[in-house]
Parts: structure tokens; C-alpha cells; sequence
């Protein structure tokens, strides 16, 4: 196995080259307009980064001269070298807080938080008074929220995570209170333990949720308060537990940043929010002057 | 000295200094993120707060180091006797053909990548030491799967140090009708002990630093284990969690925890080649 590790190390660097020099090459005519060069470098929250990537790769065969990096690693590094320059812009799944005045947010999809369960759980739904009870240990078992007789797995997220921030804000609950069974990082894994365990709760992205969900994956989104958590109750706003997805960027970002951010926003990427699962905001997007 | 001589000197003391001074760069480099923490929080608290909750300024590591010598402990206690066997087994028991075999397979297992271990174990492994009760995720499957990946390097030395043992021990021994098992316990190991004892240092070194499968098996809830299917989190799966969606202070709480994790790995170091030393 080993030997053949650099084999497969260098054939994933050529497919990687190849698909590098594809991309300027397939220009589209006629699109005028494609006045744009040189390099844009976009880092930050690896649920943003694959739809940013569609996105780029759009942007890119309008402007062939124009090259597009996008890299993940955390909301957290997105707002770290977007400050210090590295990035040219970051990409935040989450609202800046105070302490991040110094840059620029503009939103261009928003994300729904959901519970979920496994699929033979029979629980109907929950209200917001049930779910604090199961966070804070006070509900230990299925039976006293209306399921079977059960004791509950508690499934949460590690500080930090911005689905975190959504849920604890959504409910008032102290982070500090929480007694959880398992703590996970990414909603995939949070959706892996959900389904491998029959008596688990969680909290994840509703379009991971729903993808996975149409892969076959034995999990169920539960309604919150008798609203049905799915894109569409994100989309027209009656399902509360959501997020905004952010590009950000430092005071005077460059022109050719600029550029991309508006083509972000614009409706014409809309079908790619839509097939990533995140939600297109139906407002008028806040595009920068 | 002649010409040959002063290129070879040359050239192995770049290569040892090069060594020796990645490690001090990285200690370097943990002890400057590190440092505003320290100088704001001081040491102390790290070890006597009460819980760990960065962002609302509770700071405990304490769990989380017991945590990670748990696992890793448990790791080498299952794995240790496994790759000792394994050794013994290709020498003196396999048919060649079947050692041939059992060698490749032992190194397959060594090349297996930490996610997919990860990944195997959260969905074959955790389910079914779930029917204990929890979700499965916990200290017990993430130990015994760290066993597996530490396995192959006790297994690769072990089968080493017997190989290495000079065959006019054995045959003397056989002559003198020492039965195989006698042989072994009695003569094979015993010489074979420093690359046994070499391989279980560096079993118990990588354990200590796996990231990744441990932070898909261990539960990762900062308590104090009070069992083996309790959950816990290791030093490094809480850098491996946090460190993406950490802000400023956060960041440098997150990098004395990998301080402190370099700091019991070189004390096991230590104070194993010590021991090793005095033992001689």
C-alpha cells in the first residue's frame, strides 16, 4: 500500500494540474466584460468553500484571465487572513461579532440549523421548551417528550462551531449547562453518529441534513415547534434556527474582489446555492458600493 | 581525515542539527502563540478550573490529559502483546509461506489511513459497543482502535528483534533440549528486549499524537472518565475541533493545549530512555 502512496500522490497532482489549465482555457465569447485578471484568493468555513468553488469556476470562464483559489480551513482562519492580507476575501459561516467590526460582511445564502434524529425514532416533532430541557439533562429519557422509553443521546458541538452559536442562541441556553453524550466537530460527523445511534438528537446544517437524507442516510429532520425544517421553511423565513453565509472583507478590498462578490449575489448563481442546499436570500442582496 | 570523511561529517551533522532544530522551531513556535494565554491566564488554571469552556473563560485540561494517556496507555497495553506474538509467530511458528503472508498483511495495516480507521469504527465499531449503553462513542473504541493502528509498528520491530537474536542461542538451546515455548521466554525474548521495548515507545508516541480517528471515536466531551465507556477527548482532537472556528484568545488557549501535549510526550520519552539506561 505504501509503495503505491506516491503513485496515487502524483496522479492526484497531475488531475489537479490538468484541471488547473483547463479553466482559463474555456472562455465563453461574447460575454464582453472580461477585463478581470490575475489571481483572487478566497480561505475560511469549509461549508461555504464547495458552493464558492461552483461559483469561482462560473466566475472564472467569464474572465479567463482571472484566476480563483479557494481554500477552507474555518470561519476562524477566513477572518484571520483576510485581516492580515493573505485572503483577499474570507468566507464566514456565521454573523461577525464585535470584536470583528473591522471588516465588511456581505451575505450571499443563508443556512438552516435542524434536529435530527434516527429515522425509526417515532417522535413527532419538538417544542423549543423540550429541546432546552434535553440540553440541560433535565429530560433524560424519550418517554417525558412524548416518545418511547428510551434514555436520550445527547449529540452536540464543539465551542466555536457556528452551528453551535445558531443553536444556543435560538434557545438562550448557556453554553456551560449543556451535558452532552458526544461532541463532534462537523455536521457529517454529527449526522454519522446520529445514524449509527438509535436514540440520539443532534443539530446540523438542513442542507447537509437533506443531502444526506436523499442518499439514503437514516436520519430525520424534526419539525421545531410544528414547523417543518426543511430549505424551503428557511427560505420563507418561518423556520427560525438559521444563519447567514458571508463573504467578508477587509475595508478597501480590491476591485477584481469586488467583482466577484457582486456575481455571488446576483440571482444568476442561485441555481448553485440551490444545488448546494443553502437557501438564496429572496432580499435584496446588500452589495457593497 | 581524508576528503570523503570531512564530506560525510559535514553532511551528517547538517542533517542532525536540520533534525534537532525543526523540533526546537516548533517548540518555539507553541510557545510564542501560546504565550499571550499564559501571561493572561497563568499555568495554573489551566489545571484547576472547572470546566473547560474557552469561550465563557473556564480553561480545564486536566480531563483531557488523563484522557489521552488513557487511550493511548490502553492502546499500547492491547497492542504490545499482539505485535510481541505476532513476531514470535512468523519465526518460530508459521510456515513461511504463511509468515510471508502475515508479514504483508501486518504492513497493509500499517499503510491503512488514520480516517478510514476513523471512519470504521464510527460506523462498524461504535454501533456495536453501543448495545452498552451511549452512542458508542467513547474511550473503549477509540483505544481499541488506536490498538489496531499502533499494532504494526510493535508487530515490524518485534518480528526485527527476533530476527536479530543469533541463531547459535537458539540452536545451543534446542541442543540442549529446551523445549520451542522455552526458548522463547527464555532466550528469544530477553535479547530481543531493547527493539521490543524501542517499538513499544514508538507505538505509544504515535498513539499519543493520533488526531484523527480518536476525535471521531472518543465522544470528545471534557470530563473526567470514569470509565471505560465513558467519553473523553484527547489534547490533540481538542486542537483538531476548536482551532477552525476559534478566534484570537481562543486560538493561543488552543496551542497550550498542544504545549502541554508536547510536554507529556517528552516526559514518557524521557523518562523511558532513563529508565532504559539505568536498567543497562
Amino acid at each position: 500500500m505504501r509503495r503505491f502512496l506516491p503513485l496515487v500522490l502524483v496522479s492526484f497532482l497531475l488531475a489537479t494540474l490538468c484541471g488547473c489549465s483547463d479553466a482559463p482555457q474555456s472562455d465563453v465569447s461574447g460575454k464582453g466584460e472580461s477585463n478581470l485578471s490575475g489571481k483572487l484568493t478566497l480561505t475560511g468555513s469549509s461549508t461555504i468553500a464547495p458552493l464558492i468553488t461552483e461559483i469561482a469556476r462560473r466566475f472564472e470562464e467569464l474572465h479567463p484571465d482571472l484566476r480563483i483559489d479557494v481554500q477552507t480551513g474555518g470561519t476562524g482562519k477566513g477572518i484571520a487572513d483576510t485581516r492580515i492580507g493573505v485572503a483577499d476575501i474570507g468566507m464566514a459561516s456565521r454573523s461577525l461579532k464585535p470584536d470583528e467590526s473591522d471588516l465588511i460582511t456581505h451575505q450571499i445564502a443563508a443556512d438552516g440549523v435542524g434536529l435530527i434524529v434516527h429515522e425509526s425514532n417515532p417522535i413527532e416533532g419538538l417544542t423549543a421548551e423540550q429541546v432546552i430541557s434535553i440540553y440541560l439533562n433535565q429530560a433524560n429519557n424519550w418517554n417525558e417528550v412524548g416518545g418511547d422509553k428510551d434514555e436520550i443521546t445527547v449529540v452536540h458541538k464543539a465551542e466555536g462551531r457556528a452551528t453551535l452559536e445558531v443553536f444556543l442562541k435560538q434557545f438562550s441556553i448557556d453554553n456551560t449547562r449543556v451535558k452532552a453524550d458526544v461532541i463532534v466537530g462537523e455536521n457529517e460527523h454529527a449526522i454519522k453518529t446520529v445514524a449509527g445511534t438509535k436514540n440520539a438528537i443532534g443539530y446540523v446544517s438542513i442542507g447537509t441534513a437533506e443531502a444526506d437524507i436523499q442518499a439514503g442516510v437514516p436520519i430525520r429532520l424534526l419539525p421545531l415547534d410544528g414547523i417543518e425544517a426543511s430549505t424551503a421553511t428557511v427560505s420563507s423565513g418561518e423556520f427560525p434556527m438559521s444563519r447567514p453565509l458571508n463573504l467578508i472583507t477587509a475595508d478597501e478590498p480590491p476591485q477584481t474582489a469586488m467583482e466577484f462578490i457582486r456575481f455571488c449575489q446576483s440571482t444568476g448563481v442561485h441555481d448553485l446555492i440551490r444545488s448546494n442546499f443553502f437557501v438564496p436570500i429572496t432580499s435584496e442582496p446588500d452589495v457593497a458600493q | 581525515m581524508s576528503r570523503s570523511d570531512l564530506l560525510l561529517k559535514i553532511a551528517t551533522r547538517t542533517s542532525a542539527a536540520l533534525s534537532a532544530t525543526v523540533v526546537l522551531l516548533i517548540l518555539g513556535f507553541l510557545f510564542r502563540d501560546a504565550a499571550p494565554a499564559l501571561r493572561e491566564i497563568g499555568l495554573s488554571r489551566f489545571l484547576t478550573d472547572p470546566s473547560w469552556h474557552p469561550l465563557y473563560g473556564h480553561f480545564n485540561l486536566t480531563p483531557m490529559i488523563v484522557a489521552t494517556l488513557a487511550t493511548s496507555l490502553g492502546a499500547v497495553i492491547l497492542a504490545g502483546p499482539l505485535g510481541i506474538a505476532s513476531g514470535v509467530f512468523v519465526h518460530f511458528y508459521a510456515p513461511s509461506a504463511l509468515a510471508a503472508w502475515h508479514r504483508r498483511i501486518v504492513e497493509l495495516l500499517a499503510g491503512i489511513p488514520s480516517v478510514v480507521f476513523g471512519l470504521w469504527g464510527l460506523t462498524v465499531l461504535a454501533p456495536m459497543i453501543a448495545i452498552w449503553g451511549g452512542s458508542g462513542q467513547n474511550l473503549l473504541t477509540a483505544t481499541i482502535v488506536l490498538a489496531l493502528m499502533v499494532l504494526p509498528t510493535v508487530a515490524v520491530f518485534a518480528d526485527n528483534a527476533v530476527a536479530a537474536v543469533p541463531s547459535e542461542s537458539i540452536r545451543g538451546a534446542a541442543a540442549l533440549g529446551v523445549e520451542r515455548w522455552g526458548i522463547i521466554w527464555n532466550i528469544v525474548l530477553p535479547q530481543a528486549r531493547t527493539g521490543i521495548i524501542a517499538g513499544v515507545v514508538l507505538a505509544m508516541t504515535r498513539a499519543l499524537g493520533e488526531t484523527m480517528a480518536v476525535l471521531m471515536l472518543a465522544g470528545n466531551v471534557v470530563e473526567m472518565p470514569t470509565s471505560l465507556l465513558s467519553p473523553g477527548r484527547t489534547l490533540n482532537a481538542n486542537i483538531a475541533l476548536e482551532l477552525g472556528y476559534a478566534s484570537t484568545s481562543h486560538r493561543s488557549v488552543l496551542f497550550v493545549s498542544g504545549l502541554i501535549l508536547m510536554l507529556v510526550v517528552s516526559l514518557i520519552v524521557t523518562a523511558i530512555s532513563w529508565r532504559r539506561r539505568s536498567g543497562q
